[in-house]
């Protein structure tokens, strides 16, 4: 028996056992009623409060054998295990039987659980973020002992070809050391971002001021929808599209001015990226743009502007900061989109500003290091996390610049 | 009177003269105005039609690219079962045929023989799978790579009714395969519905649970402001350093066997995390507060008001939030790859423990492959995730319109 068939056993085991602690506690609580003497809870609640004596603790102890066990202090054969979380769980239920009388506050003991239940759900969520920090931070650390920081932000030469020798504990002496300088692909990056968001912040924010301004109500529920479905299209749709369709397109117009452009040019996927986020910054600038008081722009139009004025020069300026917060969680987006760049762009780092040649990307750098076969111990596999790490950051600070600038919006106008 | 107001009239009239010859600058700009007033919405036009012209063509192209591999070609060939068949599956056909007909029925011939004693001595005239290469330049496509040699003979058979295309009904029930003619998506598919289905026994309770307790229990502290910003925050995290995550803590401490579905459903879950708890609090805050009090005034506590009241009355919220959350880990590949769903796996897997492979990460790995066989696999493939995935999206719009018109 495996350890992770016992997940299978347990609730196997604790659900026709849940049922029966349930019947029993019900029935001896009802029999506990007499004349004069009702119950305090109804009787549900009594059951309710046996199955929890008998599942909690049963979890529990499992919960501590595994960490026990995770954190390698010694372990037990499974099917042992899964006895003594059995018994465990049938001595306590016995236990909380004996509580069940008729003037026993079933409800507020069972609502006390559950509440406590409501907060470790609520704290899962602090900890997917402490775990993404912990795990990127950890295997980062690894990586900028044999690498420094320094020449990891500034240098220009990504060569980590060598890196699996170290990691293999091999001789490499007379190999050329392995260079991680993560500026040629932090500029592939922000090239395809910088093109994403001339796609996606013309389009996205002409749209939003189109629908929100001048279509009617019933064009401008067809209307969202329908660009929405842009967000909804997998990226690896989009990255097949990229990759297939708009590549050799960008190769065969070049060709037609004289420009010799890569098939995993910058263009292709940034023009991409751009479409799939004009809705980010769509709906979000359509939502702040609505958000204007309508009063704005009533004066406006009282003092004789046309109604491009009164958008350009009354309600823009007074959505600014919903609309700058708009296009920075469209940029954090495409900072971290994955398959389209996978798919569409290069392997090659390159320091160009031509986007017609091929270049690389953070995003890619980590899938190409973490799907090989490389032994995941070398410095080439860690060089994803540190990669992550460095992309998280940059994420988190841009989403919460645009927490803040939205919170100030908000001020103003509620 | 009548004179009185011609007089009035034609001095308005002149006033109004006076005033055009001092505005005509005046009026030359405001036409200019008028203009820019145009142009401006044109723009807002232009940009939206760029918008809804792009998805036509992205549709157009995909099915256009995608539609052929609905059909597999089929050819009618001889087949020899005897002895020599039987020690080498090369001659249970023509010579001359060898070359057009697929691998994998090839391979299978003995196989079929051990199984049917019957066969063993006899010929037989059958439909069977055509090659890869046969399949395309039937279809007229470039980059057949079909041998001149064997054009002609194709051509011929073509026009005789010995090669016929047919409904593709392999690419649904077979899992993937290295030779395009015999690859489909079932395993990938199962794989695909294995995970979603972990993803949502994981992240619908947790997620709901979480928004019930932020919006109907949580005190205004600082532990409740640090859970809201950082739920917020997990909504922006790219889905790549989800993978990071599973790869880091699942996998490598808490011993997930890499590939599982598991591990891709625990991951998956992480991701759509927030959008659920989102979704779930903007539903509970529509409940209006009016049904809390009446709850409350017929004697009811807390969690009784909230289970027996407010979340019967959230649930289409709910659900339409927790359709859109799954809709999207159903599309997403990047942290899949990362915790290595993206191995070749011809087979559905048999638990969740077992390497699995998924749709995209499926459409992913062929859109990889060279030959031009895949390329239309891989576009019908994205046509059936897409079927899904709008399907799914276009549900949960019904539901949210639907449930609007309560309040």
């Amino acid at each position: 028996m495996l350890y992770s068939d016992l997940i299978f056993w347990l609730f196997g085991g604790l659900i026709p056992l849940g049922i029966t602690a349930y019947m029993v506690a019900r029935s001896k609580a009802l029999s506990s009623e007499n004349d004069g003497n009702r119950l305090h809870s109804l009787p549900g609640y009594y059951g309710w409060y046996a199955v929890i004596w008998l599942a909690l603790p049963a979890m529990l102890s499992g919960l501590v054998f595994s960490v026990i066990h995770l954190l390698g202090l010694f372990s037990i054969p499974a099917p042992m295990l899964l006895a003594t979380m059995f018994t465990i769980g049938g001595l306590c239920l016995l236990y909380g039987l004996r509580h069940i009388k008729v003037d026993f506050k079933a409800r507020e003991s069972v609502e006390k659980v559950t509440t406590g239940l409501l907060i470790t759900s609520a704290s899962i969520s602090v900890l997917t973020t402490i775990g993404i920090v912990l795990s990127v931070v950890f295997e980062s650390v690894h990586f900028f002992q044999v690498i420094s920081f320094w020449d990891f932000i500034t240098g220009t030469k990504w060569e980590p070809d060598t890196a699996f020798l170290i990691g293999a504990g091999r001789d490499t002496t007379g190999v050329a050391a392995p260079e991680f300088g993560a500026v040629p692909i932090f500029a592939g990056t922000f090239m395809i971002t910088a093109i994403a968001m001339m796609v996606a912040v013309p389009v996205g924010l002409f749209s939003a001021i189109y629908m929100s301004e001048y279509a009617s109500h019933s064009a401008r529920a067809k209307l969202k929808p329908m660009l929405e479905i842009l967000a909804g299209i997998p990226t690896v749709v989009y990255g097949f599209f990229a990759a297939i369709t708009i590549s050799p397109l960008i190769v065969k117009t070049a060709a037609i001015f004289g420009l010799e452009a890569d098939y995993t040019n910058a263009l292709a996927p940034g023009l991409i990226m751009g479409v799939m986020i004009i809705p980010f910054v769509s709906s979000l600038s359509d939502d702040v743009i609505k958000a204007v008081p309508q009063s704005l722009r009533d004066g406006s139009l009282a003092l004789g502007t046309t109604k491009a004025e009164t958008i350009r020069h009354i309600v823009l300026p007074a959505a600014l900061p919903g609309i700058v917060s708009a296009f920075l969680l469209a940029m954090s987006r495409a900072i971290g989109e994955t398959m389209i760049v996978v798919m569409a762009a290069g392997l090659r780092p390159n320091l160009t500003a031509n986007p017609l040649e091929g270049i690389t990307t953070v995003t890619v750098k980590i899938v190409e290091a973490l799907t090989g076969d490389q032994e995941f111990d070398s410095a080439f596999t860690q060089s994803a996390f540190a990669l992550g790490f460095v992309l998280l950051l940059i994420t988190l600070m841009l989403n919460i610049i645009s927490t803040i600038v939205v919170r100030k919006f908000k001020q103003r106008y509620e | 009177m009548d004179q009185m107001d011609q007089m009035d009239q034609m001095d308005q009239m002149d006033q109004m003269d006076q005033m055009d010859q001092m505005d005509i600058q005046g009026s030359a700009r405001k036409r200019k105005r008028e203009r820019a007033d145009k142009r401006f919405k044109f723009y807002g036009l232009a940009a939206l039609s760029f918008a809804l012209a792009f998805l036509v063509f992205f549709f157009v192209d995909i099915i256009g690219k995608g539609l052929p591999a609905f059909q597999q070609a089929e050819i009618q060939v001889t087949v020899h079962y005897n002895e020599a068949t039987m020690n080498n599956y090369n001659k249970a056909v023509d010579k001359k045929y060898k070359r057009l007909v697929s691998k994998t029925w090839l391979r299978l011939v003995p196989n079929q023989m051990r199984d049917n004693p019957e066969l063993m001595g006899t010929t037989r005239v059958e439909w069977v799978l055509a090659e890869n290469r046969v399949d395309q330049f039937i279809k007229g496509h470039e980059g057949h790579r079909l041998k001149s040699k064997h054009q002609t003979l194709v051509e011929q058979m073509h026009e005789e009714g010995k090669i016929k295309l047919t409904f593709n009904t392999g690419f649904f029930t077979k899992g993937d395969s290295k030779l395009p003619e015999n690859a489909g998506i079932l395993a990938s598919a199962i794989g695909s519905m294995l995970v979603l289905l972990l993803t949502m026994l994981f992240a619908v309770p947790i997620g709901v649970m979480t928004a019930i307790y932020l919006e109907e229990f949580a005190p205004d502290n600082r532990l409740t402001q640090i859970i809201e910003v950082n739920i917020n925050n997990l909504a922006a995290i790219p889905s790549i350093l989800y993978g990071l995550l599973g790869l880091a803590i699942f996998i490598n401490f808490m011993g997930v066997p890499r590939s599982s579905a598991l591990v891709g459903g625990l991951t998956l879950a992480l991701m759509t995390l927030p959008v659920i708890i989102i979704a779930t609090r903007a539903a509970l805050r529509a409940v209006p507060d009016s049904i809390r009090e009446a709850a409350y005034g017929l004697g009811a506590s807390n969690l009784q008001t909230v289970w027996h009241h407010v979340l019967p009355l959230a649930m289409p919220g709910i659900l339409t939030g927790s359709i859109i959350g799954l809709a999207q880990a159903m599309g997403e590949t990047a942290p899949l790859l990362i915790v290595g769903m993206m191995a070749y796996i011809p087979e559905a897997p048999g638990s969740i423990l077992e390497a699995t492979t998924v749709l995209p990460a499926q459409i992913y790995t062929w859109s990889g492959e060279s030959l031009r066989a895949f390329e239309e696999r891989t576009a019908a493939g994205i046509m059936v995730l897409l079927a899904v995935l709008l399907s799914l999206n276009a549900a949960a719009v019904k539901l949210r319109n639907r449930s609007e018109n309560t309040w």
